[in-house]
């Protein structure tokens, strides 16, 4: 399956980076942008939903009432660095150095974790103290499943990376490892960006109006 | 192989022809009733008009082509004929042509059946004056409610109406989501719970016209049906008084009982407790029965403007 | 304690009609039976060696079209049952409950595990080798898909003996599919088995763009694709915009019912329009899904068949791409009755008519092509011949349904069921039949018969007008689609009685095919060319069956009808020595797809009956394999040269 081009481009492919380096590596990371625009009409068609029934509170509680500005821009924070140190374990992969790759993925998990934490505190704090839950009203329940499909997308990232470093540390950076890290690099400033979306049409609309 | 095909075509199409030549009165779309009805009665014969002459070229070339080209040794034969821009640009602009032609009337009338038709009878003295008629239809699982604001008096399953004057169908959900349709009077529209829509229909005579929802609803669905029955003036105040004078009114427990999942004979109550008149939705019903409130919640999202054939006002 | 369990079983399993308890039967006889013979023979090995876990695209290629030809019986059972129901007024052969689950299943059925599997199915097997590929980009992936599409199939199937079946409609509208107004398994069961099956569709989009956007052979420009290849890139760039709305849609009221959020409910702010729109965001789409790849089959059929080459190429590209463009914003025709205002709905009723000019524009370049050729009548021929007349009049109805003020007349009747038979079936059925019959020899080796394929042909091809054309006069007459019964005086039942027969007509039509599929494995004339239809295309240029490597040498490609280009070379004398073989590279078996979506279908069957014990162990399996998956580094092999010598002799290939 393979071969079909690779004869064909061989001799180009040996300037590129690592992770292009092989036909298979070449088309995982094509696959992978196609992945990603059909998760960029899944995250489209939530917030959507989400704009649609925002002002269908059913009686509960409003945007204004549940947000608070503290706990939020803790979670951006985290999730904005956390894609930073993601961003130089790429720079790390390219330089070959698996030490420095390890660590930086390994600050990625961890920040990513600490986001997790936050987020499912905020969502504690939602239920216990406002009483407010997905069975609430429409807006909450777009809400809990917007921000609750992102979480979902990084505790999967946290495992995924987790996995990948098991096996950088056993097998060294080879073109198969790089591909790997690559593409869930990818994934990881993937969920940054609908972040900051969220922040945008969740957050700040909910302060603002 | 051609003959046998051609053959076998016209046999497929006989039964068709003996429906067209035989019973077009029992085509209700195709036999107006009303100037709603006749306005798209309008529409469609233009759009088939359009429409099997399209089909008539196609078939036509492709009855030519099979039979010239159709053989072991056919002569033209040409496999370098690959495109030719003035024939594909003719069968372009053709199709774009014809998508006007259909489109201008389309939209004129989508505005047009936003206004109501115009009235040609005398209003009925029960109108209070008012030149038209509103009604409001509330579908439940599997039966329609008629309510008349104006005159205070309900009914199930059938509805009357003065011939010859514009009558505005209130359209509302209790439950699941149906569809008003009376095929003669004109097209339909659907009932909702969280959004009242709008339905101007018109009868020309009086005469009784079948309505049915024509949108799935459950167990029930097939028999939720209702006689739209116009009337002359003078029949339609004899009508609302006798009804005013003869019959029950309905109760709170009553309305209760209607608004449960079966389905129910025609019926007409000569007055409605208050709850009635609120238009609740099944689960605004359920609050209020529970004591709580019912928080209105329409769509304010889908209330774009009030040009439009349906959405609030 | 025994009351109790009685309780339970009376429920789990449907119980009350004879009908239920045959087909109870049945299931359990045939699949005791399969175990038999499989065991009796010895062939789990084979089995599982061969086929479970299998990654060749022409293998998971076959499964995907015995799947489908399975479901297509279904589906054709559930018609012929309403058919009987309807074939008079006031019948009882189907009670309410039981007409409502057959309409919701037949639906539900054909185009997700029929119509849409059937496609996957022939693209698995022509488009790697239309495009001189050796595999698709992501052969695991493909195995994946397959059997995710299996397991929501299977879960979905499951429905009708055990819980109950969906009984919503196939388009579920909320708030009538919601758990207040639908509170059994039945909609539990819709929700969960068509996204499983969704989330493989999904893949096999993604697989296949980046394949043939990757994986062609040298020389093959984009626009030098056979058309076919290029119906399926269209195709995939649909599916990728497409499903994803589809996979919320489905998520969302599987939330609604299972953990009570209000998305679409009437309580708490909900927005039944809103799965409306969602819905039909993917369900108009959809339909393109299901028709842009046959429009490809008979571009290659017909230009096959007429011995020229197309009529017309780029502008037959151009007016895909265009289609695939406009059915993203459409999908609010499906509901102009839904009191949306004037300006909108006269904006969706144009772009739903300019739809018609890229589609007029491909049919007449399907005539042009036929003009001037010569023209050979095949059994895939007469598919693609039928389907200009008969999908130009599902198309013209089309228009009709556009105009907005007309459709609120059409709206929900029979005329709109008429309409959407005449374009899925006139377009999409005959479409798979043709690729089926036309690609059959470069599956398994040998011909269908051609005489039997004309009769079911025949059969099939009349009943489907003596079924479908009286339908418009019957939703011209007021009668709406979805109603069980109707009471004779309105004059529906003769009516009724001709499109019943119609309907048997086009079963008789599939079982003959099925006859011939069945009598040809035993007397089919073997194709030892692999070029039995003097075809254009490369899938015909190696032989039949194609070997699992596909191409010994991955051909270089200079024009648009590549092979027949090499034929023409090749008898001008001009054909270059072929050069020594190399070993090639290939993905090896693996059975993680199957086992993983085994625990997809136990996680499914869980939810479903809100038995989180079981749907949550179902989940932890899906991830475990993903990881496991992620483990697995030696997951190719080469097959040496002595092989491929051994396999291009013994096909005739090597002198």
């Amino acid at each position: 399956m393979a071969e079909s081009t690779l004869s064909l481009d061989a001799k180009n492919r040996k300037n590129l980076p690592l992770e292009y380096s092989t036909e298979e590596g070449d088309l995982r990371i094509v696959g992978f942008w196609m992945f990603l625009a059909a998760e960029l009409v899944l995250f489209g068609t939530l917030f959507g939903t989400y704009l649609v029934l925002k002002s269908h509170t059913g009686g509960g509680p409003t945007a204004q009432d549940l947000f608070k500005i503290g706990p939020v821009m803790a979670e951006t924070l985290v999730l904005l660095v956390s894609s930073f140190t993601c961003g130089l374990s790429t720079l790390e992969l390219r330089r070959h150095n698996k030490k420095g790759l390890i660590t930086w993925l390994a600050v990625t998990i961890i920040l990513g974790l600490v986001f997790v934490g936050l987020e499912a505190n905020e969502f504690y704090t939602y239920v216990t103290h406002e009483g407010a839950t997905l069975q609430t009203s429409a807006f909450l329940s777009g809400f809990f499943i917007l921000l609750g499909t992102h979480g979902c997308h990084v505790s999967l990232g946290i495992v995924w990376i987790a996995g990948i470093l098991i096996q950088l540390a056993r097998r060294g950076i080879t073109p198969v490892t790089a591909r790997k890290a690559f593409i869930v690099g990818l994934y990881w400033h993937f969920l940054d960006v609908v972040w900051i979306f969220i922040f945008t049409a969740v957050y700040l609309t909910g302060w603002v109006m | 192989m051609i003959k046998t095909f051609k053959m076998k075509m016209a046999v497929a199409l006989l039964p068709l022809l003996a429906l067209l030549t035989g019973c077009s009165d029992n085509i209700a779309v195709l036999n107006p009733q009303g100037p709603v009805a006749r306005e798209q009665y309008h529409l469609i014969v233009w759009s088939l008009i359009m429409m099997s002459l399209v089909l008539a070229i196609v078939l036509i070339i492709f009855i030519y082509v099979l039979v010239r080209f159709g053989r072991r040794k056919s002569k033209g034969f040409d496999p370098n004929d690959t495109g030719n821009r003035k024939l594909e640009i003719i069968w372009l602009i053709v199709p774009v042509l014809i998508c006007i032609l259909l489109a201008v009337p389309t939209v004129k009338t989508l505005y047009a059946l936003n206004q109501p038709p115009k009235a040609t009878a005398a209003a009925p003295a029960a109108l209070n004056g008012s030149k038209t008629l509103t009604i409001d239809v509330t579908s439940v699982q599997w039966k329609w409610l008629f309510r008349y604001p104006d005159q205070k008096i309900e009914t199930v399953n059938y509805v009357v109406i003065p011939a010859g004057i514009p009558v505005q169908f209130r359209l509302h959900a209790y439950d699941a989501m149906n569809a008003f349709w009376v095929p003669e009077l004109g097209g339909q529209q659907y009932t909702m719970t969280d959004m009242p829509m709008k339905l101007w229909l018109q009868a020309d005579k009086p005469g009784n016209y079948d309505g049915r929802s024509s949108n799935y609803s459950g167990r029930g669905f097939a028999q939720m049906t209702f006689t739209v029955m116009a009337r002359s003036a003078n029949d339609f105040d004899n009508w609302i008084s006798s009804v005013k004078n003869n019959q029950p009114a309905l109760t709170h427990a009553k309305y209760m009982q209607l608004l449960e999942p079966n389905t129910v004979k025609p019926q007409e109550f000569s007055s409605y407790p208050a709850i009635v008149a609120k238009d609740f939705n099944k689960a605004q019903m359920d609050a209020v029965m529970n004591g709580e409130s019912p928080e209105k919640d329409s769509m304010p999202g889908m209330d774009m403007g009030n040009g439009g054939k349906g959405g609030q006002k | 304690m025994m009351d109790s369990i009685t309780n339970f079983l009376s429920h789990f399993f449907v119980t009350g009609d004879p009908m239920i308890y045959g087909a109870d039967a049945s299931i359990a006889l045939v699949s005791v039976a399969v175990l038999a013979v499989l065991t009796y023979f010895k062939k789990w090995k084979w089995l599982w060696n061969e086929w479970l876990t299998t990654v060749d695209h022409k293998k998971i290629g076959i499964m995907y079209i015995i799947a489908a030809l399975l479901m297509f019986f279904r589906g054709g059972v559930d018609a012929l049952m309403m058919r009987t129901q309807l074939a008079m007024p006031g019948l009882s052969f189907l009670n309410a409950e039981h007409y409502n689950q057959v309409f919701t299943t037949h639906g539900t059925i054909m185009i997700i595990f029929a119509a849409m599997p059937f496609i996957f199915g022939l693209m698995n097997i022509a488009v790697p080798l239309q495009i001189g590929a050796r595999d698709v980009a992501f052969p695991f992936l493909n195995a994946v898909s397959f059997w995710l599409f299996f397991a929501g199939a299977m879960l979905f199937n499951l429905s009708f003996v055990i819980g109950g079946s969906p009984d919503a409609g196939w388009s579920s509208y909320a708030p009538f599919a919601g758990i207040e107004l639908n509170p059994g398994v039945g909609q539990n069961y819709y929700v969960l088995a068509v996204q499983i099956s969704g989330i493989g569709s999904l893949a096999t989009g993604i697989n296949f763009l980046v394949t043939i956007l990757k994986m062609r052979a040298p020389g093959m420009k984009l626009f030098k694709m056979p058309m076919f290849s290029w119906s399926i890139l269209i195709t995939s760039v649909i599916i990728i915009f497409a499903f994803p709305a589809f996979t919320v849609a489905l998520a969302l009221m599987t939330i609604d019912r299972l953990f009570g959020a209000h998305f679409f409910t009437i309580a708490a702010g909900g927005s039944p329009m809103l799965w409306a729109n969602l819905f039909w965001f993917w369900g108009h789409p959809e339909v393109y899904i299901v028709l842009l790849p046959v429009f490809g089959i008979f571009s290659d059929v017909i230009a096959t068949f007429a011995h020229k080459t197309l009529f017309g190429y780029a502008v037959m590209v151009w007016s895909m791409i265009a289609i695939s463009f406009l059915s993203f914003i459409t999908w609010l025709h499906h509901f102009f009755t839904m009191g949306n205002t004037a300006p909108v709905n006269a904006f969706f009723s144009i772009s739903t008519m300019l739809i018609a000019i890229p589609t007029g524009v491909k049919i007449f370049n399907w005539l042009f092509t036929l003009n001037k050729g010569r023209i050979e009548f095949t059994t895939p021929m007469l598919w693609a011949l039928a389907f200009i007349p008969n999908f130009t009049i599902g198309g013209v109805t089309g228009v009709m349904l556009a105009m907005a003020p007309a459709d609120y007349q059409y709206h929900n009747s029979y005329f709109l069921v008429a309409h959407f038979h005449s374009t899925l079936i006139a377009g999409t059925v005959f479409g798979i039949f043709c690729g089926l019959h036309y690609w059959w020899p470069k599956m398994f080796g040998y011909l269908l018969d051609e005489k039997k394929g004309k009769w079911a042909f025949w059969v099939f091809m009349i009943s489907f007008n003596i079924c479908f054309m009286p339908m418009y006069f019957l939703g011209l007459m007021g009668m709406t689609r979805r109603m069980y019964t109707y009471p004779a005086g309105l004059g529906w039942g003769p009516i009724n009685f001709i499109m019943t027969i119609g309907a048997f007509g086009m079963g008789i039509g599939f079982a003959i095919m099925a006859y011939n599929i069945v009598w040809s494995a035993i007397h089919g004339k073997k194709d030892t060319t692999g070029d039995p239809w003097d075809g254009r295309t490369l899938e015909w240029s190696i032989a039949s069956p194609a070997p699992e490597y596909n191409f010994a040498h991955i051909p270089t490609v200079s024009t648009r009808d590549a092979f027949e280009t090499m034929k023409e070379e090749k008898r001008a004398g001009r054909a270059k020595p072929p050069a020594p073989f190399k070993p090639i590279h290939m993905p090896n078996n693996s059975g993680i797809p199957v086992i993983m979506s085994a625990f997809m279908f136990v996680a499914g069957f869980g939810f479903v009956f809100w038995w989180f014990w079981m749907a949550i162990p179902g989940v932890i399996g899906v991830i475990a394999c993903l990881i496991a998956r992620s483990f697995v580094y030696d997951d190719f092999h080469h097959i040496p040269v002595d092989e491929i010598e051994r396999t291009e002799r013994a096909a005739g290939r090597l002198s």
